[in-house]
């Protein structure tokens, strides 16, 4: 196994190239993404996308925010050579609704909101909130890792050169 | 930041390794080792150990209170002392001062300086608390699985390291490579291909 400290910064590329197919999914075939978790309600783009183009040796970034705000600059970005560095979802499955960041380089899991869960009042509570948070933490952490799992299997797959890398910039043309 | 805060940020780990002895009971004597100690030591600049959930900062794991079911649930804690770098300079100002009227000198050489402004910092730190700092972990034994619940740096490096002393096994923090190679279940093939990506663009 390689150095953690040459493994991030090798690898960080395979993180943004699993962000920005992520989009691509979420964007063009969202139905995909049942595979990963059978209650899946939906998977959308949050309210905060940063994209970051490194080719010619300087890095650019492009940030979207707003809760409303249109993603078509990020697919202009997209066109450009950038990938997806940051992205903010907001996941829903069965009655449930999550929301959290996502990074590129790290995968770490920043501002998650979870579902309400009952209030800690004596220490007998203690272990039923501890338990039902982890639970729900445990819903995110998994879909994130079966997620990046397909993804990895793809890119390392001659379906990526073949096809996938074509639909992608496909889309980022479109509109 | 921890598990029961209302917006959470997670460092997904693997450990590797197995513990030597009973799970719980050995767990139990590497927090008691390494739990940050009660009292304030007032020289140091920061001080690292562990704490447990309920009451952060008057650690008890007695009664294997750090188990929830599956799971076992305990912090880390850092005291860190921080002088804000104006007091530094104020003190600095008025000790230099003092120096040249006791020395009758108009100058004073690098070194006087460097001693002076180490002994303004280490009085300070003798008379400033440390700002106590709190983060949860939850730590899966049977599926080596270990959340920590802040992506900063400092905190990730300080963890890692008492993890070792305590406990004598290593963590691997999941980023793309790892999270790659120890969950993707990738064939043979499929790893010596992500080797050569990731030599291939490291080259280009």
């Amino acid at each position: 196994m390689l150095d953690i400290a040459i493994a991030y910064n090798r690898y960080k590329f395979l993180g943004n190239e699993f962000l920005t197919w992520l989009w691509f999914i979420i964007e063009t075939g969202p139905k995909q993404l049942r595979q990963h978790d059978a209650d899946l309600v939906s998977i959308t783009v949050g309210n905060r996308m940063v994209l970051e183009n490194t080719r010619n040796n300087a890095k650019e970034s492009v940030t979207i925010k707003g809760d409303n705000a249109g993603l078509e600059e990020g697919r202009l970005a997209i066109k450009k050579g950038a990938v997806v560095a940051e992205i903010h979802l907001s996941y829903k499955t069965g009655p449930q609704h999550f929301e959290f960041n996502l990074k590129g380089e790290s995968l770490n899991i920043s501002s998650l909101k979870l579902p309400e869960t009952g209030a800690v009042e004596t220490s007998e509570d203690l272990e039923g909130v501890v338990l039902e948070k982890i639970y729900l933490i445990e819903k995110v952490v998994e879909l994130v890792s079966r997620l990046f799992s397909h993804f990895v299997h793809l890119r390392l797959s001659n379906t990526w050169d073949r096809q996938t890398k074509a639909q992608i910039r496909k889309w980022s043309e479109s509109n | 930041m921890g598990l029961l805060s209302s917006r959470n940020s997670i460092t997904r780990y693997k450990v590797s390794g197995q513990l030597d002895g009973p799970v719980h009971e050995t767990v139990y004597q590497g927090l008691k080792q390494h739990a940050i100690p009660k009292i304030e030591d007032e020289g140091s600049e920061s001080i690292v150990g562990w704490t447990s959930l309920e009451t952060p900062f008057a650690p008890d794991f007695e009664g294997y209170s750090f188990v929830f079911g599956a799971y076992m649930l305990f912090a880390l804690r850092i005291d860190k002392k921080s002088i804000p770098p104006k007091l530094i300079q104020k003190h600095y100002a008025l000790n230099t001062s003092k120096h040249l009227a006791d020395t009758g000198r108009r100058f004073l050489s690098g070194n006087e300086k460097k001693a002076i402004k180490e002994n303004v910092i280490n009085t300070l730190a003798r008379r400033i608390p440390a700002v106590p700092n709190v983060y949860d972990l939850v730590w899966e034994y049977d599926s080596a699985s270990l959340w920590f619940f802040t992506n900063l740096k400092a905190m990730n490096e300080a963890l890692e390291t008492l993890f070792v002393k305590s406990f004598n096994l290593q963590l691997i923090r999941l980023v793309p490579y790892t999270a790659a190679v120890l969950t993707a279940e990738l064939s043979d093939d499929e790893g010596d291909l992500l080797r050569n990506l990731g030599k291939n663009r490291s080259e280009e």
